[in-house]
């Protein structure tokens, strides 16, 4: 049973944690993410779910609270955004290296300085290598399916990771959209009942978590880390299969949009891939054979996969919403390049940084990128390898 | 006589209409222009909030940087330059919740700053979450049962960690809080002055009509220097909040005096001459 419902992004975020029913929730208010806690906390006063509710006083709190509550067992979450998940930096660590499956939605919006609350993915792309999963969303459906299915992922026993859920800052937070909720008691079997191992509150079999791991065993744990990272793939897959039984709706590690018989395609992640189906569809009437690669799962980087949905392209340009300053691209691109590189594949491969901040990305400048890479086909020649696509000079 | 013009702004605030900022803001450009100091003179540090908005609503040398974040940066640009006039412009969420270890700690310190705490008990910017200082009785979006943790005095933790100036004052009693300011910006070393405002749209418990019915001026005949007198003072609160200097200590030592090597000039001010210092490797020869 399912329910079509009109909501904001926030709002169905909140919906899909009070259906998740966590133990604890701790948070700390920060634009664009607050109405997410805010609703959800007045669940918590309804009594509509049996979650201990703390509201703390800064995010590093909320972080390490959140990680007190998993240590002991329970199931738990928290949202942030922008500086709010900078302030959790070294708390993130923490998660994902005492192998805490915490889920936390993140709204994407631009990090300091100079201030800005809109959106981009420099919050969560400067944590993609904090051992966190990853997961992206187009759409308010797609993060509230996604904040389901993460904890089932973050749980399973042959993973054991602490997972972002993002979605973009106002894009999709702020915006009404039509959509389905699944049934409570469906969620509710769907994600179970959380049994953690080795939990601080088992009196019987005391443990400690996080102490001293030097040079005796720390990199063992590290490589168990590693392993369990490479076992995500196998999970993400599994858990969307069974979640398209239950919910009708078809998820992988990523999407693939017209891309079978495409000679030009883009890569991005986000509430963009929205936009840049417009773009093909509209390029597809006028006969030039575009495609779309939709990343969902970003971190652990599904690259092989990637490479080989992207061989038999001409050339393809990467989307990224965040800087590295590199000079060298951004962080997509890195990561799709590297995996043409090693896939030996012969695909002309360049990188557009945009939407920084929330500068608007339209349909038109996404198909003037496609007219890019059919010029680079046509000349065998890439003049820049990396651009900032709308931005003033 | 500087001319209050210089200090005003051109652009539209994003406040609500009736919001304590705007006769903060009023008494702050009084306080300054009479003290004779231009806005070339002022150096403002804010963080995050409505409050920490004040340098893009008026005209001074202005740095806004992250929530809480405050004191640190304006630390440093005192360290740097000791001529500036450095104001620290914060909510009751910035001073005292993310940022209460810098304050707790730049009360050690006592670096020559002015903090104006715009206090309105309740985190305005994020739309009505309680703050450090929301009373345990008011019940917010995101605690609808209340607050169950004990609220904060800052008057009595300042009081109690001996900083040189701690006060506090009120929106509704301008000509009060102007001297306070003044006071704050003549004093040598951490002036922390907590200024209660109403948050109109946010906060209902505390109106303007709350405070005024509460709030009295303390009198000549109480003296800040005894610390024993404010620590009793720092207590009051409820149906009697007592507005003013609370607690002084002009003997302390600022952060500065701790530094001889940047006492006499800004540092930009200051030739550097390495081969001056060649003596000190004498000794490792």
């Amino acid at each position: 049973m399912s329910e079509q419902v009109a909501l904001t992004g926030n709002e169905v975020m909140s919906q899909a944690m009070r259906q998740i029913n966590p133990d604890v929730v701790a948070a700390y208010p920060i634009t664009p993410q607050t109405a997410i806690v805010q609703t959800f906390s007045q669940f918590v006063n309804d009594g509509d779910v049996d979650t201990e509710f703390v509201p703390t006083e800064s995010e590093h709190s909320a972080m390490s609270a959140t990680v007190g509550a998993s240590a002991s067992g329970a199931r738990a979450m928290t949202a942030t955004a922008a500086n709010g998940l900078a302030l959790m930096w070294e708390v993130l660590y923490i998660a994902s290296g005492t192998r805490l499956p915490i889920v936390m939605p993140v709204v994407n919006r631009a990090l300091s300085g100079p201030i800005n609350i809109h959106c981009d993915h420099s919050d969560a792309m400067g944590a993609r290598d904090s051992g966190w999963i990853q997961l992206y969303a187009e759409n308010a459906q797609e993060a509230y399916d996604n904040a389901i299915q993460a904890v089932k992922i973050s749980e399973n026993k042959d993973v054991m990771l602490p997972t972002m859920v993002n979605m973009d800052g106002f894009i999709i937070s702020h915006a009404v959209e039509n959509l389905n909720l699944l049934a409570d008691e469906d969620v509710q079997d769907f994600v179970g009942e959380y049994h953690a191992e080795n939990p601080l509150l088992d009196s019987e079999n005391p443990v400690t978590v996080g102490p001293l791991d030097l040079q005796d065993f720390y990199f063992e744990h590290k490589m168990q880390q590693a392993v369990a990272a490479e076992n995500v793939k196998d999970v993400v897959l599994e858990v969307a299969e069974e979640y398209e039984e239950l919910s009708g709706r078809e998820y992988g590690l990523f999407e693939e949009y017209k891309l079978d018989d495409a000679e030009v395609a883009v890569v991005a992640l986000g509430s963009t891939t929205g936009t840049a189906k417009t773009a093909v569809d509209n390029l597809r009437e006028n006969g030039v054979k575009a495609g779309l690669s939709k990343i969902r799962l970003y971190r652990p980087f599904p690259a092989e996969e990637i490479a080989e949905a992207l061989a038999d392209l001409e050339a393809v340009a990467v989307m990224d919403r965040a800087e590295t300053f590199s000079t060298t691209g951004g962080p997509v691109f890195a990561d799709v390049r590297a995996a043409l590189y090693d896939m030996g594949a012969d695909v002309e491969a360049v990188n557009y940084i945009y939407g920084l901040g929330g500068r608007d990305l339209k349909v038109e400048e996404i198909e003037s990128v496609y007219k890019d890479l059919e010029e680079i086909v046509e000349t065998n020649t890439v003049e820049d390898r990396v651009q900032h696509l709308g931005v003033r000079e | 006589m500087v001319d209050k013009a210089m200090y005003e702004g051109n652009r539209e605030t994003a406040w609500c209409p009736g919001c304590g900022n705007f006769p903060l803001r009023q008494v702050l450009v009084d306080a300054l222009a009479d003290l004779d100091l231009k806005p070339s003179q002022v150096a403002m540090f804010t963080g995050i909030g409505q409050a920490p908005k004040m340098p893009h609503y008026m005209k001074v040398n202005g740095f806004n940087g992250l929530h809480g974040r405050a004191l640190p940066p304006a630390l440093g640009m005192r360290v740097a330059n000791k001529d500036m006039k450095v104001i620290v412009e914060t909510g009751d969420g910035n001073a005292y919740g993310e940022g209460g270890n810098h304050l707790l700690h730049n009360i050690r310190r006592n670096p020559d700053l002015a903090h104006f705490v715009h206090d309105n008990q309740i985190y305005g910017l994020t739309k009505g979450q309680a703050s450090p200082t929301t009373g345990e009785e008011i019940e917010t979006a995101v605690q609808p049962n209340g607050i169950t943790a004990q609220p904060l005095n800052p008057i009595k933790l300042a009081v109690s960690m001996e900083a040189s100036f701690v006060a506090r004052g009120f929106v509704g009693n301008r000509d009060h809080l102007k001297m306070l300011m003044q006071e704050a910006l003549k004093h040598r070393g951490y002036a922390l002055i907590d200024i209660l405002q109403p948050c109109v749209s946010f906060n209902k418990v505390n109106t303007y009509q709350w405070y005024a019915k509460r709030v009295y001026e303390i009198g000549e005949e109480y003296d800040p220097t005894n610390y024993d007198a404010a620590m009793k003072k720092a207590e009051e609160w409820g149906d009697d909040i007592p507005l003013g200097i609370i607690y002084k200590n002009e003997d302390k030592a600022i952060f500065h005096d701790k530094l001889p090597q940047v006492d006499d000039k800004p540092l930009v001010e200051k030739e550097s001459t390495p081969q001056d210092k060649e003596y000190l490797l004498k000794e490792f020869k």
